[in-house]
């Protein structure tokens, strides 16, 4: 008994030991979860209906019924805030996932095999890169129409740079080292050594990445959104909630801080989350 | 040493250079006996390494040129296959294990399956064969405990166990001639003698030849049954380890063992050969070694020495040769 009252301090204390990174792990991870958990769970957490309008409850200010308060259709702020966080973590997602994945490819390969092929991808990406992010993604984005889709796509064929680069850069190390080497003594094939061997090695950098990429991506389907080429109203999304509410901003402040508060602790919480991998996985190597 | 397993014949390696290609190795040719060690010593930067490089066709830089009459091994000329045929040829025939075995481990990847992935490639194993089998090599080269550390990663190893895990590596794919390149000299005195031993039991178990690369000749001594030596590129004596060590005939074989700390008595500095090795790029004319030879003559200025058997199983590319029993 007395034993196990002495050595519970000294447990806890190793537990939440909250030095070398775990503190910004563990509170982005829990500020992404949660935001998670509340899309998940949208139907049942959500007072109201997003999209349901009430003529007699417009611009009510914060209250306990609508603790956000409601917009120019009487719309519950609250409601469309939680509604939106699905729309918005599924853009951070699949905005990530696809230029991660294209970017990688491209980028490993164009570092592995080397000579033309490298020159040309290098030669793609300064393109790319020579164009402001923005402009071009609204570019691809009028040429395919407004809409989620489109988005996804022009994050594809616009954020694919950044990985290729980073990619690169490690695979040109890593293929010259002596791992690699010892691959080729064994008889392995390239696609072998590469994706099996190399590709490990160089994908710390782009994972972390990956998380802070999150928070841009979010910004820019925000921003899309704003700009009306993204979400559509009257879908709830936080960026969309915020263009609408703009005109009203001198008037009812709540319509545009609640959603902008959400894209705030959201873009905080990927941020937080890359910090804390960064440094948990920089211990590693 | 009755039948020949790999047969090198004129391999050289060719570094284009600016009006005229530099040989970085020259014309290299021997042949390794089933179960016959080969010590391949020389100063850094005598072209050891860039040899065995060759055999594997993995040459560290694609401007290098491989030229040569012929690699025999198993039946094949290795450099007439293409790269899908050579690829098989890696790990299967030719093995290589390298000087430092912490950065020739994949540090993301547990040993057991940096150990099954060749066993599975090359002996077409499943999952579960290959892991069996990887645990059965890992006790071979005598790693104790090998069913939990088939899961460590190359980290939790010590340096010692790191190369046998390397050899290890190696050994899965069931090589018929292993390449050692400087297989002890990122590790200390007694783990050396360990590694050493191991190797040579794995030769009287599995037949293996090798080819040894070292600049110590004490390793070279302890383990190989023949000795060559190679200086700037090019083989200045190949013969038995008896008749290299006790009664070398190239001046620079002699040099050498004259250099090793056992060969001395007690004088106060050690033994040197005075100057350096020729630049690459500025090969002296004649013999590659003339400039600091004391027997250097006339015809070691003019004349490049060829390797020529003077007595069986002994070749020697030096006009003025050491007589019996004489060290410089």
């Amino acid at each position: 008994m007395s034993d196990a009252s002495l050595s519970l301090p000294v447990r806890w204390r190793l537990r939440w030991n909250l030095g070398d990174g775990r503190l910004p792990l563990y509170c982005g991870l829990a500020i992404v979860l949660g935001w998670g958990l509340l899309a998940l769970l949208a139907p049942w957490i959500a007072p109201f209906d997003p999209l349901q309008q009430n003529g007699e409850l417009r611009l009510v200010a914060p209250n306990l019924a609508h603790p956000f308060g409601t917009d120019n259709f009487g719309r519950d702020i609250l409601s469309r805030v939680i509604w939106g966080a699905r729309i918005d973590l599924q853009m951070a997602l699949i905005g990530v996932i696809f230029p991660f994945l294209l970017g990688t490819c491209i980028g490993a390969i164009s570092g592995y095999v080397g000579g033309r092929l490298d020159t040309l991808c290098m030669r793609l990406i300064d393109i790319v890169l020579a164009f402001p992010f923005l402009v071009l993604m609204l570019a691809i984005m009028a040429i395919l129409g407004p809409g989620l889709s489109s988005f996804y796509i022009a994050m594809a064929l616009v954020g694919w740079v950044s990985y290729a680069r980073l990619i690169r850069s490690q695979i040109l190390v890593l293929k010259e080292s002596d791992f690699a080497l010892a691959a080729k003594s064994l008889g392995f094939s390239h696609r072998r050594i590469l994706f099996g061997h190399l590709m490990p090695n160089a994908l710390f950098s782009s994972v972390v990445f990956c998380m802070s990429d999150a928070v841009l991506v979010l910004l820019n389907g925000a921003a899309v959104s704003y700009l009306g080429l993204g979400v559509q109203p009257p879908t709830a999304e936080w960026g969309t909630m915020v263009a609408e509410g703009q005109s009203f901003i001198t008037s009812a402040w709540w319509i545009c801080t609640f959603p902008g508060l959400a894209v705030v602790t959201l873009a905080m919480g990927f941020s937080l989350l890359a910090d804390g991998v960064a440094e948990r996985l920089g211990d590693r190597s | 040493m009755n039948t020949a397993l790999l047969r090198v014949e004129d391999l050289s390696v060719i570094a284009p250079g600016d009006g005229r290609d530099i040989a970085v190795v020259d014309r290299l040719s021997f042949s390794l006996g089933e179960g016959e060690i080969l010590g391949l010593v020389g100063e850094s930067g005598s072209g050891k390494t860039m040899a065995c490089r060759a055999l594997m066709r993995l040459l560290p830089s694609p401007r290098l040129r491989l030229e040569g009459t012929a690699v025999h091994l198993a039946g094949h000329n290795l450099l007439q296959l293409d790269d899908a045929a050579m690829r098989r040829m890696r790990g299967r025939e030719l093995g290589m294990i390298f000087q430092n075995p912490s950065s020739h481990l994949d540090p993301l990847m547990r040993i057991g399956e940096q150990i099954a992935e060749g066993i599975r490639l090359h002996q077409g194993a499943s999952r579960r064969e290959a892991r069996a089998e990887a645990i059965e090599v890992l006790r071979q080269v005598g790693i104790p405990d090998p069913q939990s550390r088939v899961d460590n990663y190359p980290h939790e190893f010590s340096g010692g166990m790191r190369q046998r895990a390397m050899i290890a590596v190696a050994l899965g794919c069931n090589p018929r001639v292993l390449i050692a390149d400087e297989p002890t000299t990122a590790l200390d005195v007694t783990v050396q003698a360990q590694i050493l031993r191991l190797l040579l039991d794995l030769r009287d178990r599995r037949g293996l030849s090798m080819i040894l690369i070292s600049h110590d000749l004490g390793v070279v001594a302890q383990t190989c049954d023949s000795i060559a030596v190679m200086y700037a590129g090019r083989l200045c004596e190949h013969g038995s380890k008896a008749q290299v060590l006790a009664r070398p005939q190239h001046p620079y074989s002699a040099g050498l063992l004259a250099c090793h700390p056992a060969a001395q008595s007690s004088q106060r500095l050690m033994n040197t050969i005075g100057g350096q090795p020729p630049l690459l790029g500025a090969m002296p004319e004649g013999c590659r070694f003339g400039p600091r030879c004391a027997q250097a003559s006339a015809v070691c200025r003019e004349h490049l020495p060829e390797l020529r058997e003077t007595e069986p199983g002994h070749r020697l590319a030096c006009h003025t040769p050491l007589l019996v029993g004489e060290c410089s």
